[in-house]
This record gives C-alpha cells, sequence and structure tokens, in this order.
C-alpha cells in the first residue's frame, strides 16, 4: 500500500512536476556578447566601438592573427586592408612581381583579372565594411542617441570628436573605392543594416560625396599634431583632400590643381618635417616617426596581429637567401620582389648614393625570367621589423611596423606635380624646394639636389620615394602609362617585354558577388 | 480501494502459505524451444498466459518452469524474428514435457518497428522505414555504432571519416537536404535525442557508445515517418534502441575479440633515389645540392601494425520477476598512425519493471563511458608525403629533439628552421601528446502508465539526458620542431614548446510526455491510435577558455573570456493518428509545432503537417489465397520537415563581440578591445523540406523474397544558404539566411532472399539499391542568369583556393575547374587550358562545372551462409557516378612543388612522373585534370564463423569467428582510396585492413 502511493506520487511527479521546466522559455542570451544598449552605455563603450572603425584597417577580425574574420569568402590571412590594397596597387605595376600560386594572384601582373578576382572582391567588401563599420558608429553616435543615453559634457564632445573621425574614415574608403572601382554603392548612416538596397552612385557622385564630406568635418577634428596617435586630426583630412584633388582630372575629368596645391600646401604648413634618415620610415619603432607621418595604420607584434599589414609586407619580400633574422621575423615567405623597371631608377641598386634605394641583390636577377621563381627580380628591403638599433620586434612573426597613411613626403610632390600641372597658387621654386628636401633627405646631404623638375621627374620620383607604399597604380594611371604602350615593364600584360591592355583596366570591376548579391549595379564597362 | 488492497494482501499471503504447504507436490514443465531448423533458440522466452511467471530458453534451447501447482496452463514460447506459438498443456501427477518448434513469422511482418513516440507493426507502417537488427550488424571490430548498419540499408550512406580510432561516420539520408546547415540526421538514442555537435576530446559523439549494447537501429527517412520529429527531421531520423533485459535465469554473454590493422594502401610517392633523379634531372644545382643520400620510406616510418582488443560482457535475466540487462564494455584501440590509441570503458544497466499489474511499466537506462585517447598528430599524414626521402629520420644531434629538419641557411635565424617547410613527420608524431579524458553518460527513465479506468488510454513520460566532460591536454616538448622558440617574451627570450588544456561540459535534456490512446473499433472494423504529446529539449555546451602556453610556462595568450556557453532549447507539441479501416487500408496523420530559441519571436514556430496512406493490396480478397504473394503493400505519403540544426545559437538579433586581445587596436598609448557589431538576420526561420513517397512492399513465398521499392522527390525550401549580402548593407557580406531551394529524388529498391534453407544449409542474402540525384533549383534572392554560384570546397594549394560550387541546375557542390589541354601524348600540358568562352584569354571566366561529388548510385550486398556449424558472411557496397578532386595529386604532384621556390626538396605524388605538371601558375590547382572518378565496389568485411554449440559439460556454448574488414576495393580512381567524404581527397587518415578474431561465450 505504501508503494503504492508511492508509485502513485511518482506517477504524479513524473506527468506534472515536469511541466515546471517547460516554462523556460525559448528567448536565450549569449554568455558574452552583448547588445549594443549595453556597448553604448557608456563612453568607454563607445571607445572601444570607435577603435573598432580604426582596427578594421589593420586587423582581419575579431580574432588575433586569424580565426573569426570579418570579411568572408576569402582566406582571412589576406583580408586586411592594406595587404590587398598594396596588391591592387603595387602587383599590378612595374614596382612588384610574386611568385605565389594563389588564384588570381598574378592576375594583377598579368592584367587579365575579372570580376570574379578573389583580392578584387576582398578589397571591395574589407572597404565597404570599414564604411558599415562607420555608419554604424556615426548612427549610434548622433546627439539624440548620446542625450537618450545620458551622456553628456566632456564625455559627448569627445565622441562627437570621434563621430567625424568615424566619417573622415569612411570618407578615406570611399575615396579607395572611388580609385579602385570608380562607380560603387553609397551607402551612409542613413541606410539601415538589412533595409536598404544600397544604391550604386557614378564616378563623380562619389567624388562630390568624399569632397563634402571631409569639407563638412573639418570643424570637428582635432588640430594638425594634437590628436591621439593613430587618429586623424585635420592635417590628415587635409592630405586626403590633396590626393582627391591631384586626381580629380581622372575621377570626374574636371581638374583641381589649385586645391590640390592649397590643400597640400595646409598640411605642409601644418608643421611637420622630415625625419632625418628614410630608412627609418618602415621600421617596427617608426611610432617615433610622427614628425612625418600624418595617419597609420597601427600594428603591434603582441596586441595587433594578423596576416596582413606589415606583417605581410615585412614577410613577403624575404626569400633566397636573404637572412630573416636581418628582418626581424623568424622566417620570409619567399614571394614578392620588383621588376628591373624600379632599380633602374636609382643611381645605384645599393643605397650608396640614394639611401632609398633599398633592394637585396645577392643571388636575385635583375631580369625576371619566371614570376613565380623568388630570385627572378630584386627583393625590396625598405619594410623591416627591426628598430632603428636593429633589435628585432616584439614578436619574430607579426610586425610592429606601422604603416603611413599619409605621410609629409607626398604632400610635397603633390605640391610639386600639380604646381607642375598648371595649378594656381602653386609656386615653382617652392615646388622644387620642396623636392630638395626630399633629396637631402634620400642623398644624406645636397649632391642629388636638382633644380628643375619636370612632371615626368617628379612621377619617377614619386617611384623613388614612394615605392611599395600604395601609390604605383594612381600614379601610373595619372600619367596615362598604366594600360597604354607610353609604359612597359616586365611581363606587363603577361607577356616577356610587356605590352598595352584595354583601357578600361584602369577601373577594377565590380566583384560578381555583389553584382549578383544587389542587381542594381552595374558593372563598369569592359567587364 | 484500501479495501482492495487489504484483500490481495491476505490472498497472496494465503497462496504463499498453500504453496508452502504443497510444496511437495509442485510440478514443473519442461522443454525444449527450437526453430525451423531444429536448431535451439536460446533466449527463447515461454510464459505462463496471465502470469509473470515466464523461463527464458537456455543455450540448448531448454526452457523449466518449476512451483507449479496440477492444472491447466497456456504457455507461449516467443522470440524475435519468430511466431509466438501457444500450447496449452494439462499437468496432473507428472511433470510436463512441452516442445516448441517456433516458425519465423512471415519475413517478420509482425516485428515491432520503433517508431517516434511509439512502435508499430512492420505489417502496418505506412511510412518508409528500414529496421536492422543486431542479428544482421556488421561484424569485426566496430568501434562506432553507425559502421553497424553501413551497406545495410538502401538510401543511407555511412561514410567513416578516416581511420583513427573510434572515427565517426558522415551519415546521409536519402543525400541529406541541405546546403550550408546540417545534413546530419537526427540519431535517437532510447528516447534521448541527441545533438550533432561533438564533445571536446571525443573522436565523435556516438563513438563513447557500445556498439554491442545496441539492440535495433530504425532508420526513418520518408517525411510521413519523420515528421512526428518535425524541425530536426529533414535529414531522416536514426532511431537506437539498446538491449533490454528478459524474464527468466540470467544469461551470460562475453565476447572478446582482438584485431590486427595494417595499413592498406601507401600513397604513391617518390623514392629517394626517384627523387634524386627527378631533381637532377629539373632542378637548378642549387636545388641538387639540396639531396641527400637516404631512402627513407617516411610512411612506413609513421604507420604501424595496431593490435586492438575488445571485450564485452553483459547479464540479461530477471531478478524477482524484475528484467534487468546489465553490460561492461573495455575497448583498446591502437591507431594504425603511430601513437594514437583510444581506451574505453563502458558500462550500461537496463531495468524494466512493472508495476501495479502491469499498468505500470518503467524503462530505465543509463550508459556510461569512459574514454581515454591519444591523437596521433595527423599532419604527420600529410607530412610523410611531402618530406624528402632522401632525408634521414634522424639528424645525427640533439637538435630539435635529434630529428632530422630542414634548417635555415641563415645561422641568426630565431628558430633555426627553414620557414614554411614541413616538419618531420615522425618529430610530429613522437613530439606531440594530444591527450584527452572523456566522460559521457547518457540515460533516460521512460514510464509507462496504462490507465486504470480506460487501459486503451496510456500515458508516457520520458526524462532523458546526456551529459558529458571532455577535457584534454596539449603537450609539446620545448625541443619539438613544431613549435620551437616560438615566442618571444618583453625582455626578448625565447620560449618553445605548448603546455595547454582544453575542456568543455555539455548537458543536453530531454523531456517527452505523450498520451496514446488505441483502439480497436470491431462494429466499424476499425483501429484507432491516436498520440498526443509535449516536449522539450534543451543542449546547453560550456566551452571554457585556457591560456596558450609554453613548455616553461609562460603565457603566450589569454582567452578573452573564461568561458562560453552556447544554449538552444526546442519546445514541441506533436500528434499523431493511426486508423486502420477493415486490417487493409491504413491511415497516418502527424503534425508537430516546433518552437526554437534560434529564430526570433517572429518566425520561431513553425507546424510541420505529414499525412501517408497505406493498402495492404494481400489482405483482398482476390489476393489472399495466392500462394506466391505473401505480401503487397502500397505506400504512399507526403510530408513537411524542418531543418536549423548547424546555425548560430543567436544570430537573429544584434550583438557587439569583444576581439581578443591580439586582436586590439591602439588608439593613443591605450589598445583597446574592440567591440564588432555582429552579423545578424532577424528574418531568419526554418528550412523546411516537402518529401513526397511512393513505396511498395512485397513479400514472395511466405516471405522467403521480400523487400521494399521506394520512388521520392524531396524538395527542400527557404535552404539555409550563405548569400552574399549587398555590400554595405549588412555587417558580414555573407551570413546565412533562407534564400534556396534544392530538389533531391530518387529510387530505392531492397530485397532480401532466403536462397537456401535445408537441415545443413542456410543462405541468406541482401541486395539494395540506390538512385539519388540532387539539384540546387534557387541560390540567390534575385535570379541572375550571370550568378557563378557560391563557392565551396577549400583545397590546399594558395589561399583560400576552392574547388567547388552551389551552382543552380545542378547538383550541390558540383566541381569548378579548368578544362586540361592534352598534348598527343596524352599527358597533361602545363598552364595550357581550354578557352571555353573564346575571348583570347585564360581567366575565370573559363572555369566550368564538371561532375560532382556525390554518388548516383549506391549498392550495398550482404551474404550470409551456414552451414552446419560454420557461417559464412560478406558485406559489399558500391558508389558509382560519384567524383573525387584528388588534392594529393595537386598539391605535391607537381615540379613547382618538389622544387619549393623557397629553397627546400619536397617530395611528392609519384604522379608529377606521369603527368610532367610544372604547376607554378595559379591555375594548375583548378584543373579538371585532378577530378577523377571515384566510383568504387568495396568489400567491408568478411567473415568465417564456427559454432562449437556446447562446451564446459553442457553449460555454455561457444563460437568463435574470424573477420577481415575493408578486404579489397575495386576502383579507378587513382589516390589511395575513393572513398571520400565531400569531394576532396587530402591525406585522410588511411582506413586500415583490419584482421579479427573474436570469441563469443554464452552460460
Amino acid at each position: 500500500m505504501k508503494k503504492n502511493l508511492t508509485i502513485k506520487a511518482f506517477i504524479v511527479v513524473m506527468l506534472t512536476g515536469s511541466l515546471v521546466s517547460c516554462t523556460k522559455k525559448l528567448d536565450l542570451l549569449p554568455t558574452n556578447d552583448i547588445t549594443s544598449a549595453t556597448v553604448y552605455a557608456s563612453a568607454e563603450g563607445y571607445k572601444q566601438a570607435f577603435a573598432k572603425v580604426y582596427g578594421a584597417f589593420a586587423l582581419t577580425g575579431n580574432q588575433g592573427p586569424a580565426g573569426n574574420g570579418d570579411v568572408q569568402g576569402i582566406d582571412e590571412g589576406t583580408s586586411d586592408f592594406l595587404r590587398l590594397y598594396w596588391k591592387a596597387q603595387e602587383l599590378s605595376t612595374d614596382e612588384a612581381v610574386i611568385a605565389w600560386g594563389d588564384v588570381g594572384i598574378q592576375d594583377f601582373h598579368n592584367m587579365n583579372w575579372s570580376a570574379a578576382n578573389p583580392f578584387l572582391k576582398g578589397l571591395y567588401y574589407r572597404s565597404l565594411y570599414q564604411v558599415t563599420l562607420a555608419n554604424e558608429f556615426i548612427r549610434q553616435s548622433a546627439d539624440d542617441q548620446l542625450s537618450s543615453r545620458g551622456i553628456s559634457g566632456a564625455d559627448a564632445d569627445k565622441i562627437r570628436q570621434f563621430r567625424a573621425e568615424a566619417r573622415f574614415l569612411r570618407a578615406f574608403q570611399y575615396w579607395v573605392l572611388l580609385d579602385m572601382y570608380g562607380n560603387v554603392p553609397l551607402v551612409t548612416e542613413t541606410d539601415l543594416i538589412g533595409v536598404t538596397v544600397p544604391k550604386q552612385a557614378d564616378r563623380k557622385t562619389i567624388f562630390a560625396y568624399v569632397e563634402s564630406e571631409l569639407k563638412a568635418i573639418e570643424p570637428a577634428l582635432a588640430a594638425p599634431k594634437s590628436n591621439e596617435y593613430g587618429r586623424a586630426d585635420k592635417a590628415a583630412s587635409w592630405a586626403l583632400l590633396a590626393r582627391l584633388y591631384l586626381n580629380a582630372e581622372v575621377y570626374t575629368g574636371t581638374k583641381k590643381y589649385a586645391e590640390a596645391i592649397d590643400y597640400a600646401g595646409r598640411v605642409i604648413g601644418a608643421g611637420y618635417s622630415l625625419i632625418n634618415n628614410y630608412q627609418y620610415i618602415m621600421l617596427a619603432d617608426n611610432q617615433a616617426n610622427t614628425s612625418e607621418n600624418i595617419l597609420t595604420i597601427n600594428y603591434d607584434g603582441l596586441r595587433t596581429q594578423s596576416y596582413g599589414g606589415t606583417t605581410f609586407l615585412t614577410h613577403a619580400p624575404v626569400g633566397g637567401s636573404e637572412s630573416a633574422s636581418n628582418f626581424g621575423i623568424s622566417g620570409g615567405w619567399g614571394g614578392a620582389r620588383t621588376t628591373k623597371n624600379l632599380p633602374n631608377l636609382f643611381p645605384d641598386y645599393t643605397g650608396t648614393a640614394d639611401k632609398r634605394s633599398q633592394f637585396y641583390t645577392t643571388g636575385q636577377n635583375l631580369e625576371i625570367k619566371d614570376q613565380s621563381v623568388f630570385t627572378d627580380g630584386f627583393a625590396v628591403t625598405k619594410y623591416r621589423n627591426v628598430t632603428r638599433t636593429g633589435a628585432a620586434g616584439q614578436s619574430l612573426d607579426f610586425s610592429d611596423v606601422d604603416f603611413p597613411l599619409f605621410r609629409l613626403s607626398e604632400m610635397y610632390l603633390i605640391y610639386a606635380e600639380a604646381t607642375l600641372r598648371g595649378g594656381t597658387g602653386g609656386v615653382t621654386a617652392t615646388a622644387v624646394n620642396y623636392i630638395n628636401l626630399i633629396r637631402n633627405r634620400a642623398y644624406g646631404n645636397a649632391s642629388g639636389n636638382v633644380a628643375t623638375i619636370s612632371l615626368d621627374f617628379i612621377l619617377d620620383e614619386r617611384a623613388r620615394e614612394l615605392y611599395w607604399e600604395g601609390f604605383r597604380r594612381t600614379d601610373l594611371i595619372r600619367y596615362g602609362k598604366f594600360t597604354t604602350s607610353t609604359y612597359l615593364w616586365p611581363f606587363k600584360g603577361g607577356v616577356t617585354g610587356g605590352r598595352s591592355v584595354e583601357d578600361f583596366r584602369n577601373i577594377y570591376p565590380i566583384p560578381t558577388d555583389d553584382i549578383t548579391a544587389n542587381p542594381t549595379l552595374v558593372q563598369n564597362p569592359g567587364y | 480501494m484500501r479495501n482492495n488492497y487489504l484483500k490481495k494482501y491476505l490472498l497472496f499471503f494465503a497462496l504463499l502459505f498453500i504453496s508452502q504447504a504443497i510444496f511437495a507436490q509442485t510440478r514443473s514443465i519442461t522443454g525444449k524451444v527450437v526453430d525451423e531448423n531444429n536448431q535451439s533458440l536460446p533466449g527463447a522466452t515461454v510464459l505462463i498466459s496471465g502470469t509473470n511467471t515466464a523461463s527464458a530458453a537456455d543455450v540448448n534451447g531448454i526452457y523449466r518452469i518449476t512451483g507449479l501447482r496440477a492444472g491447466t496452463y497456456t504457455l507461449t514460447a516467443s522470440f524475435i524474428g519468430y511466431t509466438s506459438q501457444p500450447k496449452t498443456v494439462t499437468i496432473e501427477a507428472d511433470n510436463a514435457t512441452v516442445n516448441f518448434n517456433l516458425q519465423p513469422s512471415s519475413k517478420s511482418l509482425s516485428e515491432i518497428v520503433v517508431i517516434g513516440y511509439g512502435t508499430v507493426k512492420k505489417k502496418d507502417l505506412t511510412g518508409s522505414v528500414t529496421t536492422v537488427s543486431s542479428k544482421d550488424f556488421q561484424t569485426g571490430n566496430i568501434t562506432s555504432p553507425e559502421q553497424l548498419i553501413a551497406g545495410k540499408v538502401a538510401g543511407v550512406s555511412i561514410t567513416s571519416n578516416g581511420g583513427a580510432p573510434g572515427a565517426g561516420s558522415t551519415i546521409r539520408v536519402r543525400g541529406g537536404a541541405s546546403l550550408n546547415a546540417s545534413n546530419d540526421p537526427l540519431i535517437v538514442i532510447d528516447g534521448v535525442q541527441l545533438s550533432n555537435d561533438g564533445i571536446a576530446g571525443a573522436p565523435s559523439a556516438l563513438s563513447l557508445i557500445n556498439p554491442n549494447d545496441i539492440e535495433t537501429f530504425s532508420v526513418l527517412k520518408d517525411a510521413s515517418a519523420t515528421a512526428i520529429y518535425g524541425s530536426r527531421a529533414s535529414n531522416g531520423v536514426i532511431i537506437i534502441t539498446t538491449k533490454k533485459g528478459t524474464v527468466g535465469k540470467a544469461q551470460v554473454n562475453f565476447n572478446t575479440q582482438v584485431s590486427i590493422s595494417k595499413l592498406s594502401k601507401e600513397v604513391p610517392v617518390l623514392t629517394g633515389d626517384q627523387l634524386r633523379a627527378y631533381v637532377k634531372a629539373n632542378g637548378s644545382a642549387a636545388f641538387q645540392a639540396l639531396l641527400g643520400d637516404a631512402n627513407t620510406d617516411w610512411q612506413k616510418e609513421i604507420y604501424q601494425t595496431a593490435i586492438s582488443n575488445d571485450n564485452n560482457l553483459s547479464v540479461a535475466g530477471g531478478f524477482k520477476n524484475l528484467p534487468y540487462r546489465v553490460s561492461v564494455g573495455y575497448l583498446d584501440q591502437k591507431g594504425i598512425l603511430r601513437t594514437g590509441y583510444l581506451n574505453r570503458a563502458s558500462a550500461s544497466i537496463n531495468v524494466t519493471p512493472k508495476f501495479l499489474d502491469n499498468h505500470i511499466k518503467l524503462d530505465i537506462n543509463v550508459k556510461g563511458s569512459a574514454s581515454k585517447a591519444r591523437f596521433a598528430n595527423q599532419g604527420a599524414i600529410g607530412a610523410a608525403v611531402s618530406f624528402d626521402p632522401t632525408k634521414p629520420v634522424q639528424s645525427g644531434n640533439d637538435k630539435y629533439g635529434g630529428f632530422y629538419e630542414y634548417l635555415d641557411s641563415d645561422p641568426s635565424s630565431a628558430t633555426g628552421l627553414k620557414q614554411l617547410a614541413p616538419r618531420n613527420p615522425i618529430g610530429l608524431l613522437e613530439q606531440r601528446y594530444d591527450k584527452s579524458d572523456v566522460k559521457r553518460s547518457i540515460g533516460n527513465a521512460q514510464l509507462d502508465y496504462k490507465f486504470h479506468f480506460l487501459p486503451d488510454l496510456h500515458a508516457n513520460v520520458n526524462f532523458g539526458y546526456d551529459a558529458s566532460e571532455g577535457k584534454g591536454t596539449i603537450v609539446i616538448p620545448s625541443t619539438a620542431a613544431a613549435s620551437f622558440n616560438r615566442f618571444k617574451d618583453a625582455s626578448n627570450v625565447l620560449h618553445g614548446g605548448v603546455n595547454n588544456q582544453y575542456r568543455t561540459t555539455i548537458l543536453n535534456t530531454t523531456f517527452e510526455a505523450y498520451l496514446n490512446y488505441a483502439k480497436d473499433l470491431k462494429s466499424i472494423d476499425s483501429r484507432i491510435d491516436v498520440v498526443a504529446g509535449y516536449a522539450y529539449y534543451d543542449y546547453a555546451t560550456k566551452n571554457y577558455g585556457f591560456p596558450d602556453i609554453t613548455s616553461d610556462g609562460t603565457t603566450v595568450s589569454t582567452p578573452t573570456f573564461p568561458f562560453d556557453k552556447p544554449e538552444n532549447t526546442l519546445l514541441s507539441y506533436y500528434g499523431r493518428l493511426n486508423y486502420t479501416y477493415a486490417n487493409k487500408y491504413l491511415l497516418t496523420g502527424t503534425i508537430r509545432r516546433d518552437g526554437s530559441s534560434r529564430f526570433s519571436p517572429l518566425n520561431r514556430y513553425a507546424v510541420f503537417p505529414s499525412g501517408a496512406f497505406a493498402w495492404k493490396i494481400k489482405e483482398e480478397s482476390f489476393l489472399r489465397d495466392n500462394k506466391v504473394l505473401s505480401d503487397l503493400k502500397l505506400r504512399v505519403g507526403y510530408g513537411l520537415t524542418g531543418q536549423q540544426d548547424g546555425l548560430s545559437n543567436y544570430a537573429y538579433t544584434p550583438y557587439y563581440s569583444l576581439s581578443s586581445q591580439t586582436a586590439s587596436y591602439q588608439l593613443g598609448d591605450t589598445f583597446y578591445q574592440l567591440y564588432r557589431p555582429v552579423a545578424y538576420d532577424p528574418k531568419r526561420k526554418w528550412e523546411q523540406s516537402a518529401t513526397t513517397n511512393v513505396g511498395v512492399d512485397y513479400g514472395f513465398l511466405n516471405g522467403r523474397i521480400s523487400g521494399s521499392i521506394d520512388a521520392y522527390y524531396k524538395e527542400t525550401k527557404d535552404l539555409l544558404g550563405e548569400v552574399t549580402v549587398a555590400a554595405g548593407s549588412g555587417f558580414s557580406n555573407k551570413f546565412v539566411t533562407n534564400v534556396g531551394n534544392m530538389v533531391n529524388k530518387g529510387i530505392e529498391f531492397a530485397i532480401t532472399a532466403q536462397v537456401v534453407r535445408s537441415k545443413d544449409v542456410n543462405w541468406d542474402v541482401a541486395f539494395n539499391a540506390t538512385y539519388n540525384t540532387n539539384k540546387v533549383t534557387k541560390l540567390t534572392f534575385v535570379d541572375d542568369p550571370n550568378a557563378t554560384g557560391s563557392a565551396v570546397g577549400g583545397v590546399s594549394g594558395g589561399t583560400g583556393t576552392t574547388i567547388q560550387r552551389n551552382y543552380v541546375g545542378q547538383p550541390r557542390a558540383a566541381f569548378y575547374v579548368y578544362q586540361q589541354v592534352y598534348g598527343a601524348d596524352g599527358k597533361p600540358i602545363d598552364n595550357v587550358y581550354v578557352d571555353r568562352n573564346g575571348d583570347g584569354t585564360i581567366n575565370d571566366k573559363d572555369l566550368y562545372l564538371y561532375k560532382q561529388p556525390d554518388p548516383k548510385y549506391i549498392f550495398g550486398f550482404s551474404s550470409n551462409v551456414t552451414y552446419k556449424n560454420f557461417n559464412l558472411a560478406v558485406v559489399m557496397r558500391a558508389n558509382t557516378g560519384n567524383y573525387a578532386y584528388n588534392n594529393v595529386f595537386s598539391s605535391t604532384g607537381t615540379r613547382n612543388s618538389i622544387l619549393n621556390p623557397l629553397g627546400y626538396l619536397n617530395n611528392g605524388s609519384a604522379n608529377v612522373l606521369e603527368s610532367g605538371l610544372i604547376g607554378a601558375n595559379d591555375k594548375n590547382v583548378l584543373s579538371d585534370y585532378y577530378v577523377q572518378n571515384a566510383s568504387f565496389l568495396k568489400m567491408d568485411n568478411a567473415s568465417l564463423g564456427y559454432n562449437f554449440g556446447k562446451v564446459l559439460r553442457s553449460s555454455a556454448s561457444l563460437s568463435i569467428s574470424a573477420n577481415v574488414q575493408n578486404v579489397f576495393t575495386i576502383t579507378n580512381y587513382q589516390g589511395v582510396d575513393p572513398e571520400v567524404g565531400g569531394g576532396i581527397d587530402n591525406n585522410i587518415y588511411p582506413r586500415p585492413r583490419t584482421f579479427v578474431f573474436g570469441l563469443n561465450l554464452k552460460f
């Protein structure tokens, strides 16, 4: 009988007691991820979300060095901004070739890329990813959002400055997209996530947008050289405007050389000066180069790890008989070299006269017979993960070298070129003086100084000063030499001696993936 | 009631008293139970009707029931797969002898088949369900349960994921229904729905279940059978029932096996001499200078002959009418890849008590296992293919543990090692201690209550859990090349080695309750069987974070969070109606409403209905007396099922996730960990598959020949596909959302035949054939004729290289390749491909779709011959129409790989001698030259057994067996093994050939 009761009690428990467990709802929350309300509840949270907008330049994802990428559909190690940008700007020109066989990588130098090229896709999505992050931050940091979250006073002022910088970063990426792809979807903070289908804007519209944004944010940005390291100030905004205006004729058909001179001049007048040794510009401790660098992407061997960025630039050019330890790394990746055109711009290959001539020649052939053979073509030793004293960076696998997005030399060169191209306000003597400031540093004395300058000289001087910093394709296009037969380099267009290619290749194609995803997009001509 | 029970107790004591009093006069009934061939049937049960008194036949088929008073008894002998036989006997003064001669049930038509939330007689099935019971399992050294039914079920392909100890399998029922979500079927063990997520430290989730404890597999294939499982049923359902206790005398079963596993085939690579010749012919002086003198066969060095033991002991019987089964097992399995092993101790207990005159039945199962494993570093498999055979294993000095390694020419290099070169395969194996310790327990308590006032109504409640803890350590000594001087600390001191931990705990809970009402309505010649229930499933995992530490205890990185606890919950309501009219027409309707925590409240619930009709044509008057045709049934079913496995738990709503410390960004002097907005899709919802199934069950000659034919058409819509998002409109350029459609269709045919039945010789064969094709019918929101599909199938060679596409109008994961051009000598011409679009340039627009990895036809064949005490069984499988990408050829069989541009030598596939490819370009890896026909015929298993019958003075029976697994493979495929999950063959752990000797003792 007792047993009977026990059994009955057991049935009751089993049938009904368990219903308690059913009351648990289906609303489950992640353990570690947090909602936007929590992120943006404090000024510190704003800073961490803001830092992501910058961090999207340097990192490939949320897990260093890899494992949780931002951009999908491309190998994460190759999906950061600089590595992709560098490939698109340099591998397609006389300044660089690469030995590897990754699908699509040889398309750059062979100049036969298509809309499905994985690296062009990666760059496009990386740029627009940073735009999307910036848009989100701009939305979240609007004044009404701040007041609704009870953020006011100095905190609110700081966040307003963050907001202006987010708009700068967005403008920068739109400049990249404008330069590379021309006619791209224009999304701003008013386009809500997952709601609107981005609309394509033509190159002129994007140009006008970048220009207007940079001008609009100027008052809200910090004075030159007054912001935290790694953050944009007025000078960065001016420098981008100067670059934009220098290429305005390519982008819009309208010359804006006077404006280029104006904005380059504003940066030059803001108190910057060249550091004294050119060979220090791309070293592990180049964070010290604040007199020359206007805005940098910051890398750190321990805390900002990825397989792209300057880790790529310090590893990929090391191979053959080069000593990895000279580069502060545990071993090279045996990939990138240059064609003979670049070393031939210098008086010698060893940097004896012009210190900017940084090549490794031992066991390397000047002539390239086979792009896939590392020893064909001189290696470039500009990027090294060692300090000025030669000590290795913090990590042998990830670079400490910061990458200057803008540095003073470029402003001198823009001033000079825009002046030669007839921009009003430019003074030729000043231009020559600026060029000689660059050359004086390069030679260590006045022996390399010039008395006159020409446009062709400026192009060569840009190569000598700015090679492997991501300018070459844009420069060659501005000079009409990128696709044409007026200027050839080994394996240009995939043939040994080089050849011209179709002019439509002055703009990269919109990636097939986005054409599929966004049927309102129209492909660039020729692709 | 109280009164009533008092009476019962009184009666009980009275009976007790009487039985004591007449003890001297009790009688017994004894006898022998034999089968249709007069072979004894150990384990057959003889029950006195209307009582709990029963006896199980011993090894000689003898049963004995004692303590009976004189009187008339009805005895019923029963055994699984045989028709129960009642006999009436009257005992007076003497003991009685009653023998039974059981006949196999007509192709087991009365066999009970486990379906979702209940059972049904096989003859009353309306859906497509295949049951495989223990007598038909694959034999030999089976360490993961699903391998028991490989090749046994039409429409089910089971591909082992390599030959590592305890390696799991990829199970596909009718090819699976998804592209980006899971294609794994739902597996239910004794009412516990398993999660398909793996357990840390376990080679596979199912490997922790002892195959010896399994009684039957029920494979539910069509939607009318699976829809009762609703949202988790699109890929089929496999219900595993473990062995239960029986009434009667305890039966002890002891099984022991020893197995010897050997590598069946090496990857053909160049020998030391061949490599020397190749480099001298093709390499520069610098490369020639790298050659050594040795002739090392690296594959021979990394593999071993592995000897394993598996011992199992079970006791089943009744303890005071409480049926129980207890088993213990111990598996000691060594891998053929040196250093790897798996030790698994397992135990299971089952009790099935009944109370209150059988009104309450309890079924309690607890299974536990504890395994200790060391995982051999599978990186050694690829390294053994590509490591230079002209180099010795040992360097002759102490550096790097004494192993020969490729050294950097730069003496000041931090590691001294050649960067990016492969590491010594033996070093990789012997210098990595990856050990795990996993405990798991699965259990359930199921209560079935037959209502006192309404015996046709049952309430059934089931509590289940699946709890596990997996933890382990990865230790690599500081001398190992793999992690030599891998970390430089703030004082510029280098530290090497690894000393890391991992740990995961899982607690999955199940609660199910249903009411079942079954009633024969004789007045209208009908029967109804109704089920209505509720279920709750919770899957909670806790992953602990640990720092990355070097051998000397230096911390390289610390985890962002101490732990993460992903969890998801399902709530379900379900119902089923079975209606039978005139025992000829069967109707089944099911409905299930599921809610998942993985979707936003707007899309959280979905309803999955199904309906089926079956017509037992054989029961019609025009066939009833047909002697040739013994069974004929037509089945038609349609149903909707869903799918949400394989989705992230929270991605329907916006969140921010914090970056790791190593992904911080510097602003000013501070490094900030970053808040990244996570891509989300608020509109995400269930994948839905609509399946139509038409089937015929047939039987001839009283079931000597029987089988079924099924045809199905499965259309999955709202496929969770990884789509490219319009740039700028989301926080990721790709995410998983409901976008695609896919069609699966196929025909399945199964036949079993008792070819020979005689006194000494019996021969059974079973054959099944499946034709299955799938086609992606939609992949993007907007149809785009120029779309090139979504890239899948990453391969080795270059960064981010993919070889397959999901492409509208094509089978899933079709290969997307360049068309190789061949010379007059039949050899591929390096870097020359067909300009398929004729635009004068070879670029990705010339890629084309070529073949697919899924087989078009799958065949399974089993044969079992018994001659007197001998038994010979074979199992064969074949796949045809499947292609594989030979990644071993493409990534190692080129000159550019052997003469590595980074300045070292690799070995490579011997195919390089045949193809002569250089492979320095970026297209070679995408050549269709590497897509090869991987059709095959395999003999999985051949076994020979001998049954000694009675031994040890008739107290026990003994049988022994010898078994070969992976006997042979017939294929034109040029790699080592054509059976490649997913179609990319890149150095999988080779499946060994295994010789097994077993002994079985029952007493």
